[in-house]
């Protein structure tokens, strides 16, 4: 596997390597899945910090005149109400309101910063590229790793060698120095966990990731526990429990279609998504807690009776709550938590439950209403 | 008693007409975490090659296949309540099924603890 010459190489691949790091082909690149086990992984982020490497994923400065006004046709968020530092989740939005992708979006002095999935950055970027006008100018931060790192441990851990970013809050970001490096720091990150997220520059990532890891509270985490981890927050994989078929309210991602878009409409696909809004979906996107240990994973059909009424989208052990999860579409009528309903594994119904999501509290660092 | 290995990771310990089969410790260190581990039912039959039981990790469901033609005999019922067994005891406690043999001749094409070694050694 490690062999495979089609496989794109992370700045922090031979890092990996050495610290034992099991290699496997993720968005096209040789990402590590674990090191010393995903269970272990998952509990020490979950109790301490993890450093997960995301370098796979793009990020981009998108600026020019009227650049958020730009956007905001494919997006459905708020983004002229950012200030600089602070930063939103959004969905890029295809002519029919389908969902392309899921981003984050932060105001910055010198245009928008936009991170993306690893793979599908490129078709983002073309789809940008075509759907912006002219003066827009994309760049695409080639030269730059981006790490984060998560747990309730993370921001003691990082603010003793980079002072000041316990300052930051929940959705903030800002520029900070470690020594005479530049880091672009966000308090934000896929876990549900408080913690950053690290942009530096590709020449320093590897002293970097060694500077958190001798940090006692940090260890390196690989994209198997990712995965558990973010299911556990209820947090969509795009690929998987979104796509070009899904729409934003379908997705579960209502919140992410702020109040003056809904009032102003004017993004792609707004039509059918501020109708979807108002009248319900016809699916949605539900968390489902499952009976027993079978493990009831992605493809697997969901029924009711003798009815299929959806199908598992993500799924799997959760090592937190200690029992199988799973999240999928569901039809419309049985998308309230506690509707029970089956799951099909090898042939066999497995009992579902559908659930309010997160599966495990958020425990993010918000700014309280009052400051 | 002997042991013999396949090629997708199973241990096979033949004492007469029936065997005890599990996956090797190399197979559990390769899947991670074992959360779930599916045995297959007494008197099942089961042929060589073919599916005979599943395990899952926190990621992914694998298949264990049959390493030979029989029926089942006995199924690993302590699998059920801690399947992580096979993560801590591959070669022993974790054992999946026992198979009565139908042709004791299918133990032939199997490789030995030493061909076994050295079939992981160069993946």
């Amino acid at each position: 596997m490690s062999d495979d010459t089609e496989m794109l190489e992370l700045p922090l691949g031979d890092w990996h390597r050495a610290k034992g790091a099991r290699m496997v082909s993720f968005a096209g690149y040789s990402m590590p899945i674990q090191y010393e086990g995903i269970m272990a992984e998952h509990t020490w982020t979950r109790s301490s910090a993890g450093l997960f490497d995301v370098s796979h994923m793009g990020q981009l400065i998108l600026s020019g005149d009227n650049v958020t006004a730009a956007l905001e046709a494919l997006v459905p968020g708020d983004i002229s109400a950012l200030k600089e530092g602070r930063m939103r989740y959004s969905l890029l939005l295809a002519h029919d309101g389908g969902v392309l992708d899921d981003l984050m979006i932060t105001a910055t002095p010198t245009g928008l910063y936009v991170v993306v999935n690893g793979a599908v950055k490129h078709q983002d970027i073309a789809f940008l590229r075509a759907n912006l006008p002219d003066n827009i100018a994309i760049n695409h931060l080639e030269d730059r790793a981006l790490l984060a790192l998560q747990g309730p441990k993370a921001v003691e851990a990082i603010s003793r060698i980079v002072p000041g970013v316990d300052q930051l809050f929940f959705m903030e970001a800002d520029i900070f120095l470690w020594g005479e490096i530049p880091l672009w720091i966000s308090r934000s990150g896929y876990t549900g966990e408080d913690g950053v997220e690290i942009s530096v520059a590709v020449e320093h990532v590897t002293e970097l990731a060694d500077a958190l890891c001798a940090q006692l509270e940090v260890k390196p985490i690989g994209l198997g526990a990712r995965d558990s981890l973010r299911l556990e927050a209820g947090l969509p994989l795009y690929g998987h429990d979104m796509d070009p078929s899904t729409d934003p309210v379908e997705g579960n991602a209502s919140f992410a279609i702020s109040k003056r878009r809904r009032a102003e409409g004017g993004f792609h696909g707004s039509e059918r998504i501020l109708k979807a809004l108002s009248d319900g979906p016809g699916r949605k996107l539900v968390g489902f807690t499952v009976e027993g240990k079978v493990p009831v994973r992605e493809g697997a059909p969901v029924f009711e009776g003798e009815t299929q009424v959806g199908v598992v989208t993500s799924g799997g052990f959760a090592p937190s709550v200690g029992a199988p999860i799973a999240m999928g579409y569901v039809a419309a009528a049985h998308i309230a938590p506690g509707t029970a309903l089956e799951a099909e594994v090898r042939g066999k119904r497995v009992p579902l439950t559908v659930a309010s999501m997160p599966f495990i509290p958020h425990t993010y660092h918000r700014r309280g209403k009052a400051q | 008693m002997s042991r013999y290995f396949t090629d997708e990771h199973e241990w096979i310990e033949v004492e007469g007409n029936t065997a005890t089969v599990g996956i090797t410790d190399y197979a559990q260190s390769q899947l991670g975490d074992i959360v779930f581990a599916e045995v297959p039912a007494v008197g099942a039959s089961l042929s060589k090659g073919g599916d005979a039981a599943v395990v899952e990790s926190v990621k992914a469901a694998s298949d264990v296949y049959a390493p030979v033609t029989g029926i089942v005999t006995e199924g690993n019922d302590a699998l059920a309540d801690d399947p992580a067994l096979v993560n801590s005891d591959p070669e022993g406690a974790g054992w999946f099924f026992k198979i009565e043999l139908d042709d004791l001749s299918e133990l032939d094409g199997l490789m030995d603890a030493a061909a076994y070694k050295a079939f992981v050694d160069s993946l």
